[in-house]
């Protein structure tokens, strides 16, 4: 099963909690590969700091125009949501740095003109930690594009293992929705501020548009004030972790050592998420 | 021949828009007949990434032959000059300013992008 943690706002802790439910649940005899498909900065391995066992490099296909075949139908330029391609005059023009790599351009292309080259878009790693399989993506830089990666780095996700752990990146665009697709269940982590409850309603948002169930955690629950239980209450959200203000957890942050490792007592915020999961979830 | 000026509204008056990709609106203005229709680019303005591009596109379907506008990047200028449209490039004027400009010759014509691209 696929859980995903996300947020609309960046820096509420989904990382935080992403590696320590998928160390708590390597704890609890679990099977668990954690993806960290926050491509452009990804950093789990920070505090996880895996044995990295392989690196390979991810392309992302991009389109090949011969224009001796081209009848100028337009249809290539008016499948692509994104405006990689746009027939012009006499020509098509093709912008590699839009292109998402659907590939529909080269389906709906009537007479073959469209193939498809392979361009580097970075690399996703692999590695182990305190038994707990690792993959990550990274984006190579320069390069705007992230999805095709997490594509790449999802498709490494074994899918014997019990729980797949997906660290997503910040925001509500397309990379998030590339990471939670095919997600079981999501977590969105939020902080108990303006800015938190206002990014976190964004999350929601999208999460009831995919369908998919979800609840919130909440971090540094004791700053800020109480508009983000008012909101979950409203909208009959539950609140499955509460995780308080705590200079010995922003300590252990600090020196790259996972908060479990460092303050066991924790611990039980993980169960009540796993406790949550079974209740909610087909097993 | 027409000629397209990304304007902030949609007559003679308004100001030219410095930005070619997110401009709220082109004037297409008919030289031949000093005529002029207002083509809206709303659906741009909010569109992520691209917009150069799209913009392009549709002062190309609208027929004009130049632009007028403050800032042109890499991919816009690269549309531009697949669709035979000259750049000239004017600030601080009004669209009426623009236009009277480019009859007297005496703006300048881009020869590449004047800014870079959004995301780089």
């Amino acid at each position: 099963m696929q859980i995903s943690i996300a947020s609309g706002k960046g820096g509420t802790g989904k990382t935080t909690i992403a590696t320590n439910l998928a160390y708590f649940l390597k704890k609890q005899n679990k099977t668990v590969t954690l993806l960290d498909c926050d491509v452009e900065e990804p950093n789990c391995h920070l505090f996880l700091h895996p044995t990295w066992t392989s690196t390979e490099k991810s392309t992302s296909k991009i389109p090949l125009v011969n224009m001796s075949k081209c009848i100028k139908c337009g249809r290539c330029g008016d499948i692509c949501h994104f405006g990689a391609i746009a027939n012009i005059k006499d020509t098509v023009l093709v912008f590699p740095e839009l292109c998402h790599g659907c590939g529909g351009c080269s389906i709906v292309c009537p007479t073959g003109a469209i193939t498809e080259s392979e361009k580097e878009i970075g690399d996703v790693q692999t590695g182990t930690a305190d038994g707990l399989e690792i993959v990550q993506g990274l984006l190579k830089v320069g390069e705007p594009m992230s999805p095709p990666l997490i594509r790449s780095v999802k498709k490494y996700a074994n899918t014997d293992d019990e729980f797949v752990i997906v660290d997503c990146p910040p925001g509500t665009s397309c990379p998030v929705i590339e990471s939670l697709k095919n997600s079981d269940f999501i977590l969105l982590i939020t902080e108990p501020t303006p800015f938190g409850l206002n990014d976190l309603k964004l999350a929601v948002d999208v999460v009831n548009e995919l369908k998919i169930p979800f609840a919130v955690g909440i971090n540094r629950s004791t700053i800020g004030d109480s508009t983000v239980w008012d909101y979950c209450k409203e909208q009959n959200i539950p609140i499955i972790l509460e995780i308080p203000h705590d200079r010995h957890i922003a300590r252990a942050y600090s020196e790259g050592i996972l908060l479990l490792k460092a303050l066991p007592q924790y611990e039980e915020k993980f169960t009540g998420i796993l406790e949550h999961l079974q209740e909610v979830l087909p097993s | 021949m027409k000629i397209a000026i990304s304007a902030t509204g949609n007559d003679l008056c308004s100001t030219l828009d410095a930005r070619f990709g997110r401009t709220s609106q082109f004037i297409i203005y008919d030289l031949d007949n000093d005529s002029y229709i207002s083509v809206d680019n709303e659906q741009n303005l909010t569109s992520a990434q691209g917009a150069g591009i799209q913009s392009a596109q549709t002062i190309i379907k609208a027929e004009a032959e130049a632009v007028i506008t403050g800032n042109v990047g890499p991919n816009a200028f690269r549309t531009l000059t697949a669709g035979n449209v000259d750049i000239y490039l004017g600030t601080g004027l009004t669209v009426q300013e623009a236009i009277d400009k480019f009859k007297n010759g005496t703006l300048q014509k881009a020869s590449g992008n004047n800014v870079e691209g959004h995301w780089m």
